[in-house]
């Protein structure tokens, strides 16, 4: 935020030239500025509202140098020097005029510290600048409305910093630089409590601040911390790399770090979102349920009334117990009466060893987890059409995308920090096209948002296609060249003009074309999409729309092109590498494709006769499994269907029906209310594995806390477990085991075969495909061909599949179930975060006004939300995201769980459920939710009771 | 001037708030209707909205925080980028919402008394304490800096309506009489100007006539220099930037705010079209596509008859136009710094650029960009009608042209004085001016409005002209000569200064923002320490963006150097 002008502020020379620093000859790179030469050079230049990454705006003037023949002194941080320029940096002129600029600062700055870093009193120290010899401004007042953030602005030296770091690198938009002269003003929106404003909690401008004017709330971070430990966020598919800064075992703060995907950047949950390990309500020792506490699907819990149903064991008798009632299940009704969810939370390592636990200890397929909910029918559609479930380019390239379709995704709130590459990219000329029946954050700015009516993707698409092929927009060299099936294609999306399609889908015909028009015709297009696209019945054409789009403008294999869907969990890419789903091997490697058995059997020491070549059950399909008798015993590693699944009421009732039913994870969630054994596992911050983020980087996590009590590593426990079912690993404790699982992974899986223990130990994160060791690793693919058998992509045509349950007149408006930024899917972890819980402390329902005034509703009115299998009471938010007719509910809460709402209807390929769509009736008012134990913003309210 | 936010205890949204709306401040659609009939139907423009701002302020005499809203909703900006444009310019009248979310009634009416140096020296402290009472509770009565008005100090504006010489009196019966509007005396308009043979030179250029080629030399070869202050050769700039690649615009700096500079406003007020046509033909020899002109907003009868005019240059023009747009100023001395203004155009904070590059390279919407001042452009007719050596052929003491200077203070006539350049102050005074005022002695005397330093009467026998006075510590700058007499003092003049000054810094470098406050701290004392003033000047100078900062300590620095009599 200043007034330069941004991309053309350095008048460079295009070639590297000399001139004199301090008079010695020195070459300058094109592009370089004074400061950035004299750093290289060795030359220590002060400077305060210069920091590296962001714009140079030269407002502190604390980096002033000397230029021969100029009148007055440069800012060294805005100026590139010219051939034969000669410059001076330490001149007696230079030198007084630093040290008055850090003067006149220090000479504002308060008694009292925010910072172990306050880079004014550094600099004063260096310059040897004394006791400021001027009287202070006056006092200012504190704004410590923020959960997570507390603003000093009696610190601030007004440098913009963290007006940068909101606006051009976040792009939140939410500080801003307000009045002038001696009132200029840090502000947040127009000058409201930062509390109160549009502000997302990202913590950018905390990071960014010089001298703590903003700086992290409760001011957890002046005590010194025992270590800083660098590792990884545990929450979304971005996968931010971040420091975490441990004293006492306790995280006192987190920083961003300069990550592939991230660059140093995080948001409100990687940043706050990390007490959650340290929560009273951990688990800590093993638990087995009494005797005197039968199981029901319905039930209101308290995790602080944990005994009542539970007892104390120890570890030999809950894994003894567990195991052992699940091998007693597997050989009295066969393999098949077991099954295992395991995480995309938990590590590659972890989802590896779970699979392998599942398909040689329980002995068949029925292994899944939460990817099946997500982008199941993404990966379905990719490697049916280019044979590959990942993306194909990573995030950072919107860069270099000229046009960027984003299509139902809401990445400000699922993929925040992706989101910030996004903006960026529209800011700087890309143009970005948004579509998604929510009006949302990302469409402010977009070049064209099209607010399409729900589940109407395939018209929409179809009718895109339609045009690229009526108007020859299509590459015929790409589709002649490396893909297949595309007559059939271009026959089928005849009949979808934008003129039939207009109506059905609520975009007009023209803006369909413009669009249309715009994707096919770019220098690069690409397309990010998220759980709008996969969550439907038709989810998986609707993937298949968005890859033939690509295919047939050529619109993949280049940098700044390609196909992107925005994966939900941290590991959801990784597990489901790792084979934790029911139809693929690790690399996606087919159960009944006897070489991968051949494989298998012959890496894993298993004959090959006992191995099942035939797919498992799906997570839908596990439940449905149960309710008929068919499924007997499982193992859940770190989810939680009881509150994530569809119709959940109904899931709850399937998890009671077990024989047995052993949980792994770190709080009582529901679902781990309904078990026989629970195992006490270890957070995030407590364990080391790698996770591979949705742009394909496998990125390492440290462990930086013990766990607390008798909680153990998940990777020992599964490990544990797989003794009781006759298993006899040795992969030795402690780090060496995931080392030697990483190792025994890689071996198997050809994509990372070239990624070894050591480098990820060196590096931090490498992307695959890396095939042999030393591999760079490739972040763009399908360059030259496709990882199918015939190395072409496949165009597979789509048509209209109305939604499973359209509204009547009983049920007239539509459910879409989605995430809020804050709260992390079923909110186990996020809503025992004190910061996350403050922001976001009660089950909210987004309705549009015009909706909330039909229904005679006041916003924050209770409001009672009822489908066919269930009935929720919560808040109704006036919120003009959600389109008339429609109410959109994040699954996180469990006072108001939705997904006793839900639809448990799948998609017939991917066998992914609808949550984007079911038909409900909303009634004015109900009984409050009731929280208990966590939730409704307690951590904070008990933390801050004592003050003011 | 914004009016004063009462402080409330700053506190987050509570569980209830957060259970009814999103995160922030919503956006009423009432607010959306109203701003909508204010600006009109989509598309926007962000380079307009500080006129969109005028529009609401004009309407509703303040700046509610639901329009602001509301605006930002509608032009697809975040609310804090409509907040900081709001707040940086000082006659937009922010208001936020009271804790029920009622806004505070805005003042029936604003009086605001000029409180620059001639001014002051004419009694405008006294209006400034007597006339809140005498106007009642209703009227708000506010300082304002320097009005352009200095010939007629003391100064007051009645809502727009400026009061010359005023007393308690004249303000008064204004405010009775409900003469609230500036409307322009009489002046060369369009059909009269034309008439007169006005545009035929635009015409014989426009026509080939006259070749772009000799029109350049003919302005460089009459040494006409910018008129704005900082004197970059006229003809020079239009071959630099006729050099620059296509599109090229032109930004014309009407933003008179030098304080005692007043000569733009009379020549405007008399013959406006002298100064379009020159416009028009710097626009044409520089090949120019888009023209805007940025008029100082204290100015409301210039800018009605500029609207009027235009209009007719318009719908009747002489030769094919370029876009021209007029835009208004809002109360803020920087943006009359070229790449302020530019800024200021775009419709963002007028906050200095940093440079290179220059405004000439990457200027208005980042494109090659002439700018002039209004005098300037005023004087390309009658040069290219005479000749460059009529112009060099005027001028005294070895010095060659003409100067309009504004005279104001202790002499018997003020006003726009068209005088050779190089003329002394004293023979300004004596020969332009009638001499000094009744009983009042010649003493010291201001030779470049605020920025230029103070000189004692010692040193009345200097050329005035560009780069005369810079030996001395001092600059000519616009030309505007503030007379003082034995009944001043120096130091209180540096003090007018140096608070102005604080009151102008745009707050974006740190010498000025904190420099100016610190400066004005120490010479409110008695006692100066005039090492750390010496100190703090220097770093102002070398450390400061632009030249507010640069300039700033003249006042000063000129005070310890040549009054010591006043410090003791």
């Amino acid at each position: 935020m200043s007034a330069t002008t941004p991309d053309v502020r350095l008048e460079t020379e295009a070639t590297t030239i000399a001139f004199l620093l301090n008079g010695r000859e020195t070459k300058a790179l094109p592009g370089e500025s004074l400061l950035e030469i004299a750093d290289r050079e060795g030359i220590e230049i002060p400077r305060l509202c210069y920091k590296e990454g962001m714009e140079a705006v030269g407002n502190c003037r604390s980096c002033m140098v000397e230029i021969k023949g100029e009148r007055v002194l440069a800012a060294s941080c805005c100026r590139a020097p010219s051939a034969g320029m000669q410059v001076n940096t330490e001149s007696e002129r230079v030198l007084k005029a630093q040290q008055m600029v850090i003067e006149l600062l220090q000479s504002d700055m308060p008694e009292k510290e925010y910072t172990r870093h306050n880079e004014v009193d550094e600099w004063a120290v260096k310059l040897k600048v004394g006791k400021p010899r001027f009287a202070p401004r006056p006092h200012v007042q504190a704004d410590l409305s923020h959960a997570a953030i507390a603003v000093n602005l009696d610190a601030c030296i007004q440098c913009t910093r963290c007006v940068r770091a909101c606006r051009d690198v976040q792009a939140n938009d939410v500080i801003g630089l307000a009045s002038r002269g001696q009132h200029e003003k840090i502000v947040f929106d127009m000058d409201d409590p930062m509390g109160a404003s549009t502000c997302v909690g990202c913590g950018e401008c905390v990071q960014a601040c010089p001298t703590g004017a903003l700086m992290p709330a409760r001011e957890v971070a002046l005590s010194v911390p025992d270590k800083s430990v660098k590792s990884l966020c545990p929450y979304c598919g971005v996968g931010c790399q971040l420091t975490y800064h441990v004293k006492d075992d306790k995280i006192l703060y987190v920083e961003g770090r300069d990550g592939p995907a991230n660059l140093s950047r995080l948001c409100v949950k990687g940043r706050y979102g990390f007490d959650y390990s340290r929560h009273p309500q951990r688990l800590t020792v093993p638990l087995i349920r009494r005797a005197d506490a039968p199981k029901s699907g319905k039930f209101v819990m308290d995790p602080n009334n944990v005994m009542q149903v539970f007892r104390e064991a120890s570890w030999e008798e809950a894994i003894a117990l567990g195991g052992g009632a699940l091998r007693k299940l597997r050989d009295q009704f066969g393999p098949k009466s077991l099954a295992g969810f395991g995480s995309a939370k938990g590590s590659n390592e972890e989802a590896y060893l779970f699979q392998k636990l599942v398909r040689t200890g329980f002995g068949s397929n029925n292994v899944d987890h939460c990817t099946r909910l997500c982008h199941a029918s993404s990966v379905a559609a990719l490697l049916e059409g280019i044979g590959s479930g990942a993306v194909s380019n990573p995030v950072m390239d919107v860069m270099q995308a000229a046009v960027v379709i984003v299509i139902g995704a809401n990445p400000t709130v699922n993929h925040p920090v992706a989101a910030t590459f996004i903006k960026n990219a529209m800011r700087h000329g890309t143009k970005v096209i948004v579509i998604d029946p929510r009006r949302s954050e990302l469409s402010r700015t977009a070049y064209r948002f099209l607010q399409f009516k729900p589940d109407t993707d395939v018209a929409l698409l179809n009718a895109m296609m339609h045009v690229i092929i009526e108007e020859n927009l299509v590459d015929a060299k790409f589709i002649a060249d490396r893909t297949l099936g595309y007559a059939e294609l271009a026959k089928n999306v005849q009949g979808y003009s934008p003129d039939l399609m207009a109506p059905i889908c609520g975009v007009p015909a023209d803006t369909i074309r413009e669009v249309a028009r715009l994707y096919a015709r770019s220098s690069g297009s690409m397309i990010l999409w998220g759980m709008g696209i996969s969550q439907h019945i038709h989810g998986t054409d609707n993937a298949r729309c968005l890859i033939a789009l690509a295919l047939m403008t050529g619109q993949i294999g280049r940098p700044g092109t390609g196909l992107h869907p925005l994966r939900g969990q941290n590991n959801v890419q990784g597990a489901s590498d790792a084979g934790l789903i029911p139809m693929m091997y690790p690399d996606y490697q087919r159960v009944d494709d006897p070489r991968a058995l051949e494989r298998f059997s012959k890496a894993w020491n298993v004959p090959v006769e006992k191995l099942d070549d035939k797919p498992g059950l799906t997570v839908v399909e596990v439940i449905k499994g149960i309710l008929a008798g068919n499924v007997k015993g499982m193992y859940i590693m770190g989810e939680n269907p009881a509150m994530s699944d569809p119709d959940a009421d109904h899931a709850r009732e399937a998890l009671a029906k077990l024989d047995m039913l052993v949980v792994q994870d770190i709080f009582l969630t529901e679902t781990a209310y309904l078990a026989d054994v629970i195992l006490p596992a270890s957070s995030f911050a407590e364990k080391t594995g790698t996770f591979t983020n949705t742009d394909r980087y496998v990125q390492l996590g440290r462990q930086a806390l013990t766990p607390p009590g008798k909680a153990r590593q998940d990777l020992e426990i599964i490990i544990d477990l797989s003794r009781q079912l006759g298993l006899s690993w040795s992969y030795g404790t402690g780090e060496r085991a995931v080392a030697a699982v990483f190792d025994e992974m890689r071996h198997t899986m050809p994509s990372i075969g070239g990624i070894t223990w050591e480098r990820l130990q060196a590096e931090d994160s490498v992307t695959y495909p890396c095939e042999k060791e030393g591999d760079p690793g490739d972040s763009v693919v399908f360059i030259n061909s496709f990882p199918t058998p015939t190395g072409k992509a496949k165009f597979v045509p789509a048509d209209i599949i109305p939604a499973d349950e359209r509204p009547d007149t009983d049920f007239p408006m539509v459910l879409i179930t989605g995430r809020q930024l804050e709260h992390w899917h079923t909110g186990s972890m996020t809503r025992r975060s004190g910061v996350l819980d403050a922001i976001e402390p009660d089950p909210v329902a987004m309705l549009n006004p015009v909706d909330m005034a039909a229904l005679g509703a006041r916003p924050g009115q209770l409001v009672t939300i009822e489908s066919r299998r269930g009935k929720v009471t919560l808040y109704a938010r006036a919120d003009e995201s959600s389109p008339p007719g429609s109410v959109f509910v994040p699954f996180c809460f469990y006072e108001a769980a939705i997904n006793k709402l839900t639809n448990s209807a799948l998609d017939p390929f991917a066998k992914i459920p609808e949550f984007k769509y079911c038909a409900v009736r909303l009634t004015l008012g109900g009984t409050a939710p009731a929280q208990v134990s966590f939730g409704g913003g307690q951590i904070l309210e008990a933390a801050t009771a004592g003050e003011d | 001037m914004t009016s004063p936010v009462i402080p409330i205890a700053r506190a987050g949204a509570t569980k209830q708030r957060k259970r009814e709306l999103p995160r922030g401040r919503p956006v009423i659609p009432q607010a959306i209707a109203e701003v909508e009939a204010l600006i009109g139907a989509a598309p926007y423009r962000h380079d307009l909205l500080i006129e969109y701002l005028h529009r609401i302020n004009d309407r509703y005499h303040q700046l509610g925080a639901p329009h602001l809203a509301a605006l930002a909703r509608l032009l697809g900006l975040a609310q804090t980028e409509v907040y900081e444009v709001a707040t940086f310019y000082h006659h937009f009248d922010i208001v936020k919402e009271n804790r029920d979310g009622s806004l505070a009634a805005p003042p029936v009416l604003t009086v605001r008394v000029c409180d620059g140096l001639s001014c002051e020296m004419d009694g405008a402290k006294q209006l400034l304490e007597k006339l809140p009472a005498l106007l009642g509770r209703e009227v708000r009565v506010i300082p304002a800096p320097c009005v352009g008005r200095c010939e007629q100090a003391p100064v007051a504006v009645v809502h727009q309506r400026p009061v010359p010489r005023a007393t308690l009196e004249t303000v008064s019966s204004e405010v009775q009489a409900g003469n609230f509007n500036d409307e322009p005396g009489k002046y060369i308009d369009f059909e009269a100007y034309s008439r007169a043979g006005g545009y035929s030179l635009l015409r014989d250029c426009v026509e080939h006539r006259r070749g772009v080629e000799s029109v350049l030399k003919l302005m460089e070869d009459s040494g006409l220099r910018g008129l704005g202050g900082a004197g970059f050769p006229a003809g020079r700039k239009w071959r630099i930037v006729r050099g620059e690649a296509a599109p090229r615009l032109m930004a014309v700096n009407i933003d008179e705010g030098e304080p005692g500079t007043f000569k733009d406003r009379v020549y405007l007020e008399q013959d406006p079209h002298r100064f379009l046509e020159g416009m028009l033909i710097a626009a044409w020899a520089v090949d120019i596509s888009a023209i805007y002109i940025y008029l100082r907003d204290e100015y409301h009868g210039c800018r009605a008859l500029l609207e009027t005019e235009l209009a007719k240059l318009q719908d009747d023009p002489p030769v094919p136009l370029p876009k021209i747009e007029l835009r208004r100023g809002a109360g803020a001395y920087i943006c009359g710094e070229e790449s302020a203004m530019i800024e200021s155009i775009e419709g963002k904070r007028g906050m200095p650029r940093l440079r290179p590059p220059y405004v000439a390279q990457v200027g208005l919407f980042g494109r090659p960009t002439l700018e002039h001042n209004f005098e300037t452009l005023f004087w390309v007719r009658e040069l290219l009608e005479k000749g460059a050596a009529w112009f060099t052929s005027q001028g005294r003491n070895g010095r060659k042209g003409l100067r309009s200077f504004s005279v104001s203070g202790r002499v018997k006539n003020p006003g726009v004085k068209l005088a050779p350049a190089g003329i002394t102050v004293r023979q300004l005074i004596d020969e332009f001016c009638g001499g000094m005022k009744e009983g009042h002695t010649f003493y010291g005397y201001l030779p470049g409005g605020a920025s230029g330093g103070i000189l004692p009467a010692s040193m009345g026998d200097i050329p005035l002209d560009f780069d005369t006075l810079q030996p001395y510590g001092c600059f000519i700058g616009s030309a505007a000569v503030i007379v003082l007499s034995s009944q001043d003092t120096a130091k209180a003049a540096a003090r007018n200064m140096m608070r102005f000054f604080e009151h102008e810094s745009c707050g974006q470098c740190t010498p000025c923002r904190v420099g100016t406050a610190k400066t004005n701290a120490l010479i409110a004392k008695e006692d100066w320490d005039k090492p750390l003033l010496a100190e703090l000047s220097q770093v102002m100078r070398d450390a400061s963006i632009c030249g507010l900062g640069q300039a700033a300590p003249n006042p000063v620095d000129t005070v310890i150097k040549y009054f010591p009599n006043e410090l003791g």
